[in-house]
């Protein structure tokens, strides 16, 4: 009993202890936090590289890609079974994505990936990530007559962050068009008015459609000339048998932008927008502008093509590596474009098919089989996490590493309370004697200091505790306080991406920081009360 | 005066056979501090008998606090014995004589040895609490607050029992001291210079408390001095130099 009772009598007249259990209290704190945002912010990475690829992704070596997917697909259900709920074949290449900004051309590099509107919502979040709120039910690539979002759907606030996107589709081009079709009915009266010849008014219209039209004439004669000597022997009957052609019938006429549209694409966000710093973000092209894409042909050796597409949505996974990387296309013209599609038997090829994976099958073991399926040599097998393995392996290195380090701090705040505990010793040597001479033991002497430990680690932890988790929980509170005191941007949505610092208080690691905390407290007290236990009874009576 | 003395240290001798409740049998202890070996006891024969308050005089450095801490087994001998009823109690485990020291002995020191932190009340509860495990306490405790409550208010301190040490006189606490050796109940109490640093007139006081308690309620007392008037007020005389008992 009197155990408890001196613990409780040397706790509330020692302060002094209590303040060497600070730094547990900063510690547990400051690990609960780190940890709760690190949680956070790998469980938003992880959702949105695992929303942008499927499950499996079985591919070619080969940018030209493989023949026949329904053969593959067929293939790869009856290896993988029941596991397999979902397949969607995607054609994917690098390209260059040109636009226009104020009559200068800027260039970009891109993955143009071809894919099928129909069945790739269903192998991935792809549909999620869309600007126009139809578009996110069922992808169409037929320009939207307006209603894109100007907020953002993902981040769950109510500011209208994307007013550029208000008019954005059908009347963002019909505009667009009839403010070129003014621009240059002003400069031919100039040129009149100048007396210039209109030999050259026909190429200066043709600056957006004409111009590509000839482009796509271009295209052509690559496609003939891979597809081999056949078209020069016979070209009538090439040309009847070219499924471009088919689906070109609009080939060699005029168009009316105003009411038609080139083949849609989605760009990522990233690469027709960016974000100011008070968080609008501002847009370079909109959905209705047309765009240029180059882009190597499935031939060897490869050629690279150009052809002009008009911007239907916008893709935003919040992964700035995809949304400034990946430009979205309808497979089937993709495939067209590259001359993908023998003549002969009307048969596609594709890069890789994404595979969706019923819930709770073991990735890996699937991927095993399908590798076991199909020779190594023709087709790699990945899962998602094998994708990324390198940057979720480094994620899950630096929250180790620093969890190392946090809990470091903790052990110093150890021996902190461990020098602190001596003294306490020191100072009691009397009272020990005291409690000897009236009959207590060793283990009751040691009782006193272990418990001693053990209420101060629990104190330390307990508040350590409370705070961490009111910071983790209130984390984007703090952050405006913080901000609004400073006037400095703590958490840049620009360079982030997320509007709201994602936090994730995992109730284990919670519970394994608490008790180490404890633990070490506990420890720190071991010596000091080993000591006050072995103290010599009359010599602790005779100290001073 | 001295042929007194010496008439009552050699009736101790006679006392020796009857029934004793401490004997102690050629006690050595010796301390050894740097190359020197310090011989502070040699061979110290010692009887109690029951009810009976004996005084151990001595010049300071005669090894009479240090009798005292082997008696109340705070300090293990070199050689020799000490018996408590007939049976030995210097060589028992440890845990038995932590338990022994509790229930058996009670102790008074010149310091007083208060626990700061504890009130006076608390003090005196202290052996108690010791005792008693937390669960065992919680059924003992309102009988032990009682029986506190009746030693302090015994020794004229009923006003004080919540008062920590630091708030009383050396005389209360002395007396709380006193208190605390005797709440629980113990057959012996070994008092080491209790007086020493109180002036004579409290310092009488204390003694008038020990010595009623030996004559109402036979409490067997050893009293170290090394003030032969203190020593005076006991039944017998036990006169310590270099490290014996002295004899006529």
């Amino acid at each position: 009993m009197y155990k408890l009772l001196l613990c409780w009598r040397y706790l509330r007249t020692r302060w002094i202890a209590l303040a060497s259990v600070i730094s547990v209290t900063l510690g547990v704190a400051t690990m609960i936090v780190v940890n709760a945002v690190m949680a956070g912010f790998s469980y938003e990475m992880q959702t949105r590289i695992h929303g942008i690829l499927s499950d499996l992704v079985f591919e070619s070596h080969s940018l030209s890609g493989f023949q026949d997917p329904e053969w593959h697909m067929e293939e790869i259900r009856r290896a993988g079974g029941d596991d397999i709920v979902g397949m969607t074949p995607t054609v994917a290449v690098p390209a260059m994505l040109n636009f226009q900004v104020r009559g200068q051309w800027i260039t970009r590099q891109v993955m143009f990936i071809g894919i099928d509107e129909t069945t790739h919502a269903g192998v991935s979040d792809f549909g999620r990530y869309l600007q126009h709120p139809i578009n996110r039910d069922q992808l169409s690539f037929d320009l939207r007559d307006g209603g894109y979002d100007t907020v953002d759907s993902q981040a769950g606030g109510t500011d209208p962050t994307r007013p550029a996107l208000e008019g954005a589709g059908w009347p963002h081009r019909r505009m667009r068009v009839e403010r070129e079709r003014l621009w240059r009915e002003k400069l031919e009266a100039e040129r009149g008015a100048n007396g210039d010849a209109a030999a050259s008014t026909s190429e200066t219209a043709g600056g957006s459609d004409g111009a590509v039209r000839s482009v796509d004439r271009q295209v052509d004669a690559v496609l003939a000339a891979t597809a081999g000597g056949e078209s020069s022997d016979d070209v009538p009957a090439a040309r009847a048998a070219d499924p471009f052609r088919q689906a070109r019938p609009q080939e060699g006429t005029r168009m009316d932008p105003a009411r038609e549209q080139f083949t849609g694409i989605v760009p990522g966000i990233g690469l027709a927008s960016f974000r100011d710093s008070s968080g609008i973000d501002r847009f370079l092209v909109l959905p209705g502008d047309d765009v240029k894409v180059t882009f190597p042909t499935a031939g060897t050796p490869p050629k690279a093509v150009s052809d002009t597409f008009t911007i239907v949505d916008f893709y935003e996974s919040k992964m700035s590596e995809y949304d400034s990387n990946f430009v979205f296309v309808p497979i089937a013209a993709l495939q067209r474009m590259r001359g993908m599609i023998d003549p002969q038997s009307g048969l596609a090829s594709v890069n890789s098919i994404q595979i969706k994976l019923r819930e709770g099958a073991d990735l890996n073991q699937v991927r095993d089989r399908l590798r076991k399926a199909f020779p190594a040599d023709l087709y790699a097998v990945a899962t998602w996490r094998d994708k990324q393995g390198p940057l979720l392996a480094a994620v899950d290195m630096e929250m180790a590493v620093l969890n190392i380090l946090l809990f470091l701090i903790i052990a110093v705040a150890g021996f902190g309370i461990l020098a602190i505990f001596f003294m306490i010793v020191v100072e009691k040597t009397r009272d020990i004697g005291i409690l000897k001479s009236l009959g207590a033991q060793a283990s009751g002497i040691a009782g006193i200091f272990l418990g001693y430990g053990l209420f101060l680690g629990l104190v330390g932890a307990g508040a350590g505790l409370a705070l961490g988790l009111a910071i983790a929980l209130n984390i984007n509170t703090i952050r405006a306080g913080v901000e609004w005191c400073t006037g400095e941007r703590v958490f840049d949505p620009s360079i982030y991406y997320f509007f709201h610092i994602p936090t994730i208080v995992d109730p284990t690691t919670v519970t394994w920081i608490v008790a180490g905390a404890v633990g070490i407290a506990v420890a720190s007290s071991v010596l000091p009360a080993l000591r006050a236990a072995r103290l010599h009874p009359v010599e602790a009576l005779r100290h001073e | 005066m001295s042929s007194a003395i010496l008439e009552r240290t050699a009736s101790a001798a006679v006392a020796a056979a009857k029934p004793s409740l401490l004997a102690v049998h050629g006690l050595r202890k010796s301390y050894r501090s740097g190359d020197r070996l310090l011989e502070v006891l040699r061979g110290v024969d010692f009887h109690l008998a029951p009810a009976e308050f004996v005084s151990v005089i001595g010049q300071s450095g005669s090894g009479k606090s240090t009798l005292l801490h082997l008696i109340g087994l705070l300090d293990a001998a070199d050689a020799g014995s000490v018996s408590l009823a007939d049976r030995r109690i210097d060589d028992l485990p440890s845990r038995q004589r932590d338990r022994l020291r509790n229930t058996e002995l009670g102790m008074v020191f010149q310091a007083y040895h208060l626990l700061p932190e504890l009130s006076a009340i608390e003090n005196v509860l202290a052996p108690l609490m010791v005792r008693h495990g937390v669960f065992s306490w919680l059924k003992v405790r309102v009988a032990a607050r009682r029986r506190a409550m009746d030693l302090l208010e015994q020794f004229g301190l009923g006003e004080r029992l919540h008062h920590k040490p630091r708030q009383l006189s050396g005389g209360e606490m002395q007396r709380v001291a006193i208190a605390r050796a005797l709440v629980g109940s113990p057959r012996l109490l070994l008092a080491d210079e209790p007086t020493g640093n109180l002036d004579a007139e409290t310092g009488a006081g204390i003694l008038d408390v020990l010595c009623g308690l030996n004559r109402s309620e036979g409490l067997s007392i050893v009293l170290v001095t090394h003030d032969p008037l203190i020593a005076r007020r006991a039944d017998r005389i036990v006169r310590l130099a270099a490290g014996r008992v002295e004899t006529a």
